[in-house]
């Protein structure tokens, strides 16, 4: 790092204290480094934005609540509902997307692209470039979906990595790896377990966890 | 339904929101991911470069990642495909069953037709 850079955080402080509040400042960077370039970049960009009238604070943080409190739940309940209903089942698997909206889920991609697991067939998403991921249905992606190791070990030896996920395929199971490489997002609407024939929308929608919409695992009833 | 027994199981239609005029590729085509490598950003992985594979559906058509990257406007739009391959022809060595596959999204332009029927199944399950 060079030593001209512009010390941000300590810009801050200095601001702050000649201000008529007191706060202990964030203190994100424990290792005692300088915070990154990039999150030096994004704050200055969202000041900027800010100063423009382009965005609000206010808006920044209602989307990461959002993204935090919002999204992690809509995935599941969308499957739910294909659980129960064979014929938003057939839509959610034609167009996702316009499915997702019927339930007033609006995706923000364009286009969503739901895969079935059956007894012959499982499915398991990865980005191997990035992490593309469906956020506006998962919320944001677990640390190990945007880790190398899951990345781009579960393209060639995705039975390897589903046995660490505690998910053992019998051979006669086809793996299908979806990569989301480019513009689609994907979903996984897996087995409805036995024992469920009584639940409801809303205890369905419990055992339908972000990892079993990914396909790293399935759902399971507790016995 | 298993893959290996749908080969005569009806096609998959293109998608009705997400037009692709002029498509070159239909659903069940075998083609092959063109073995080039181009500096830039690019969504085609390095991995598949190369591999064959079949149609498995059309996306539509979609402003150019590979422009939009740059600032530019994506503009003219490029069809994008999902291809469908055998892991065992992505992966020499793959330890698994022969009819597990790997789906991802490609770009028309970087594909060409391939020789020959490459025996991937295209049936959705379902």
């Amino acid at each position: 790092m060079s030593d001209n850079r512009i010390d941000y955080y300590a810009a801050k402080k200095h601001a702050h204290d000649h201000g008529d509040h007191d706060h202990t400042p964030l203190d994100e960077h424990d290792d005692g480094g300088a915070p990154s370039e990039y999150e030096i970049m994004s704050r200055a960009m969202q000041e900027l934005l800010e100063e423009k009238g382009i965005i609000t604070a206010e808006q920044v943080r209602r989307r990461m609540e959002q993204f935090e409190e919002e999204f992690p739940y809509r995935g599941s309940r969308v499957v739910a509902k294909a659980w129960v209903d064979p014929q938003f089942r057939k839509r959610l698997l034609d167009d996702g997307k316009a499915a997702c909206a019927e339930m007033g889920v609006d995706l923000e991609v364009d286009r969503l692209i739901a895969v079935e697991n059956t007894p012959e067939v499982h499915n398991i998403i990865v980005c191997t470039l990035c992490s593309c991921y469906p956020r506006a249905l998962l919320g944001m992606p677990p640390t190990w979906y945007k880790s190398r190791n899951y990345r781009s070990r579960v393209v060639f030896e995705p039975r390897a990595v589903l046995k660490e996920f505690g998910t053992e395929l019998p051979e006669h199971v086809t793996v299908r790896v979806h990569d989301s490489n480019a513009d689609m997002r994907y979903v996984v609407i897996p087995m409805r377990p036995e024992g469920t024939t009584d639940w409801n929308e809303e205890q369905l929608a419990e055992i339908l966890t972000r990892d079993t919409l990914v396909g790293v695992t399935v759902p399971r009833v507790k016995t | 339904m298993t893959f290996a027994s749908s080969k005569s199981a009806p096609r998959a239609q293109p998608s009705t929101y997400a037009p692709a005029p002029g498509h070159r590729f239909n659903v069940g085509d075998p083609v092959v991911v063109l073995r080039r490598f181009p500096p830039g950003h690019r969504r085609t992985p390095y991995y598949i470069r190369g591999k064959s594979g079949t149609i498995e559906r059309i996306c539509g058509a979609f402003r150019n990642p590979e422009e939009l990257a740059y600032g530019f406007d994506g503009e003219p739009r490029k069809v994008l495909y999902r291809v469908r391959f055998l892991q065992k022809d992505v992966w020499p060595d793959y330890r698994g069953p022969a009819k597990d596959i790997i789906e991802m999204e490609i770009y028309e332009h970087w594909l060409a037709p391939a020789p020959g029927d490459m025996g991937v199944p295209h049936q959705n399950p379902g």
